[in-house]
């Protein structure tokens, strides 16, 4: 198996069925984002522009995993496997495979060489099909390895590369108040499947899910449907569940310095594999919506430390302003109470530690006591969760107010390796090399 | 059961084979090639074949059970697939097996509470080993899974006609027992019975399939009452109708012949089942037997893709690697349920254990789902 670049890689000559299919469905304005003359046929120049930008490709290849910097696209779903083989080989095959399905999925092809109505009748299709016609959709699938894969629960070895466990790698502690269901929680190997059309995500989670059987199971998988987060300038910043704006002080792509401090493991920080990757959480966080909505106004407000209207901190009067944690009302308290959401979590309350959160809304339908099964799949992105999401989340568990609304019922950690470089390399090569 | 039938369209008429007949287990035209039949002395814990190196041809065994529990007797050749078998042999009793065996190397198997990969010895054949040719192997693979078939329906009827009587005679304790093994001999076969869509459902339907005008009999009904009141007293009917339609469909699937690409396509249908139905504890609902029907659907798949396997070895040695490898992992799976000679219950299974075993057969179906467009090439 040589990676995706022989097979990963578009070709001029031979179109896939999906990407011929799309392409007639858009018509003139293509699917790779090329919005020049969209806007003239269209009639509504920026309006096409930004339809175009959001059905078009995302790079696979590239320094990053593309999923992390890249602007939030609306839909998620996140998918965590065991690893149920104890063939090192066959694991290694599968990542390549893998690789090869992601690089076309991405481009917006079929997850197989030959598609999912090319094939000869008697066999069943190398792609499921649902997402025949659809543009790529800014597709990006994004890998993490469990601290599990490296040794598993009795201390063994897996698959000899337990001395290439990253120190960051490190499991996550318990926190006050985790109600964390242990077959919602960890997982070997994740894939983060973010796009703006959500069945072009459960599409390529299903295909990865299929291509795996025998090797992956899959141990828990999520559906968001709204991001909470903006890890863009260019993006409006969303709201959460509880009607609030979510992610105002996020880190952003933007911010190139930050993002070397606080987000990509550097040289240094660890096994060489991981130099250039991120470390990711996952926490399922389920939001008593009913007992949420009852709360008056200002009282939500106060748990967040945020109007709900504008997201501006308490006391001020813009979304970006810097919340004045010192500012005290006539009655003198604290404008922004020491047990507000964004006072325990801002950076400048937590040494400086930043995350890069990409997060999305949940509804899992309702929980048969007529209550909303809802909240948030927060998904934050980091150097090291030891010095960052670790030491937030231990002052959150402890003093947020909001805590009588949250539910932590799932978490997880994975190492996500940095980019796919070029055609020949695959997901964890450096680690399995 | 399943609710859609095995549909093999167009392709199957082109690939139907020719000039199959006379390569059944005809008893007829038996020459006596070897001096009288080869003795095999079966127990409950031993498997005596009395001569292990013999000519290839026609060979006959006598299989003597002198232990307590019913046996069965196999010759296989290389991944299980099944070159002969006799089955259902009473303690006591002595049963023929007539095969037909090319040189080459096999295995004998006597399978004591006809479980398990039984006790199992080496069989050398030896002569002058013919290479088949690729068609001849797709035209074997037919006849051979017919053998199969006519020994699995032989059983069924007799099980079936065991476990009526014990409904009629209103003893429950026994048509329970009877019910999981009688049922055995269904599942093996299921998309061969399947395909007769009229008998299918008054056999095998389960309570929710069942439309309005039409009564819930068979298999499940009688399960229903013997799980839930405990009282069959009224079910003599229904035992008559049940075996009436297993005569019916026996007779059927007796002179069904299944072309290559259908056996590919009940190889996958039979873990179809094992997936949908059996997995979830839908199929024995009252009780419980999930898991005896789980064996047997995965030994069928085993025993048509063991048909088809010398065409799969000229075509596709990757692919038969794969599927040996996934086959075993389920054997060991599943394996480790068992309760004496059959299965522990579903309800006694943890959820995990339920995730194992479904994780283990879509490793298997994967493949299997791939041979079909081998057969078909």
């Amino acid at each position: 198996m040589s990676g995706p670049g022989t097979d990963g890689a578009p070709r001029g000559s031979r179109l896939s069925r999906r990407r011929a299919i799309t392409m007639a469905g858009i018509g003139v304005a293509g699917v790779a984002g090329v919005a020049a003359g969209a806007g003239v046929l269209t009639g509504g120049g920026d309006h096409a522009v930004a339809t175009d930008r959001a059905a078009g490709a995302v790079p696979f290849l590239g320094e990053h995993q593309a999923g992390i910097t890249t602007p939030a696209q609306d839909r998620l779903h996140f998918v965590a496997f065991d690893v149920i083989t104890k063939d090192r080989a066959r694991l290694v095959a599968l990542l390549q495979e893998w690789t090869a399905a992601a690089a076309r999925m991405t481009a917006g092809r079929d997850a197989g060489l030959i598609g999912a109505v090319d094939g000869v009748p008697e066999a069943p299709p190398d792609d499921t099909g649902e997402a025949l016609g659809l543009p790529p959709s800014q597709l990006t699938l994004t890998i993490g390895f469990g601290p599990t894969l490296f040794r598993d629960a009795e201390g063994r070895d897996r698959f000899g590369i337990a001395d290439r466990r990253p120190a960051a790698l490190a499991d996550l502690p318990h926190f006050a108040g985790d109600a964390l269901r242990p077959e919602l929680s960890g997982g070997d190997i994740c894939v983060q499947a973010c796009a703006n059309d959500p069945q072009v995500a459960v599409h390529a989670i299903r295909n990865l899910a299929r291509i795996g059987m025998g090797v992956v199971s899959v141990r828990w998988s999520q559906l968001g449907f709204g991001r909470t987060s903006s890890t863009s300038r260019d993006q409006a910043t969303p709201r959460n569940l509880f009607g609030f704006k979510d992610g105002t002080a996020n880190l952003k792509a933007e911010d190139a310095d930050l993002l070397r401090e606080q987000l990509w493991a550097q040289p240094g920080d660890g096994p060489d594999w991981m130099t250039g990757g991120s470390y990711l959480v996952t926490r399922k966080i389920r939001m008593l919506i009913e007992t949420w909505d009852r709360s008056p106004l200002a009282e939500q407000e106060q748990i967040v430390g945020r109007t709900k209207g504008r997201g501006a901190p308490l006391g001020g009067t813009g979304e970006f302003d810097q919340p004045d944690f010192a500012a005290r009302g006539d009655d003198g308290q604290p404008v922004i109470a020491e047990t507000a959401h964004v006072r325990l979590a801002h950076p400048g309350q937590n040494g400086g530690a930043h995350l890069l959160r990409r997060g999305y809304n949940f509804v899992d339908g309702s929980d048969g006591l007529g209550r909303l099964d809802a909240g948030l799949f927060f998904i934050a992105y980091q150097r090291d969760p030891r010095r960052q999401f670790v030491p937030i989340q231990t002052r959150l568990a402890r003093h947020d107010a909001m805590n009588e609304y949250l539910r932590h019922v799932s978490s997880a950690l994975f190492a996500c390796p940095p980019g796919v470089r070029d055609p020949a390399d695959w997901w964890g090569r450096a680690l399995f090399s | 059961m399943r609710t859609t039938r095995l549909v093999v369209p167009a392709v199957a008429g082109a690939l139907a084979v020719a000039g199959l007949t006379g390569c059944g287990g005809g008893d007829d035209k038996q020459d006596a090639k070897t001096d009288g039949p080869i003795a095999v002395k079966a127990s409950d814990t031993t498997c005596e074949v009395g001569t292990t190196e013999i000519e290839a041809g026609q060979v006959t065994f006598a299989v003597t059970n002198s232990g307590s529990k019913v046996n069965e007797f196999y010759v296989y050749a290389a991944g299980d697939r099944v070159m002969g078998e006799v089955e259902n042999i009473a303690p006591g009793l002595t049963r023929e097996l007539r095969v037909e065996l090319p040189a080459g190397t096999y295995e004998t198997a006597c399978k004591p509470g006809m479980s398990g990969r039984g006790i199992r010895g080496a069989l050398k054949v030896s002569g002058t080993a013919a290479t088949v040719a690729p068609d001849a192997a797709l035209s074997q693979a037919t006849a051979s899974y017919q053998r199969y078939v006519q020994s699995q329906t032989a059983a069924l009827l007799t099980r079936t006609e065991e476990f009526v009587a014990a409904v009629k005679a209103n003893d429950v304790p026994k048509a329970k027992a009877l019910y999981p093994v009688a049922r055995t001999y269904w599942e093996r076969i299921e998309p061969v019975a399947e395909s007769f869509g009229d008998l299918d459902p008054k056999i095998d339907g389960r309570e929710e399939v069942v439309e309005e005008g039409m009564e819930f009999t068979g298999f499940h009904r009688i399960e229903k009452d013997l799980w839930t009141t405990g009282d069959v007293s009224k079910d003599g009917p229904i035992a008559d109708q049940l075996l009436t339609d297993v005569k019916a469909i026996v007779a059927r699937a007796n002179a069904e012949r299944l072309t290559p690409l259908q056996l590919a396509n009940g190889a996958k249908a039979l873990l179809d089942e094992v997936a949908s139905g059996k997995i979830t504890g839908e199929e024995e609902r009252y009780s419980h037997t999930d898991l005896w029907d789980f064996n047997a659907n995965l030994e069928g798949s085993k025993a048509a893709v063991a048909a088809l396997r010398p065409a799969l070895e000229q075509r596709s040695p990757d692919l038969v690697a794969q599927l040996d490898r996934e086959f075993a992992t389920v054997e060991n799976v599943l394996g480790r349920h068992r309760a004496g000679d059959g299965w522990k219950l579903h309800t006694d299974l943890s959820k995990a254990e339920l995730k194992e075993l479904s994780d283990s057969i879509n490793a298997l179906a994967e493949p299997i789902s791939k041979v079909a467009a081998v057969v078909a090439r």
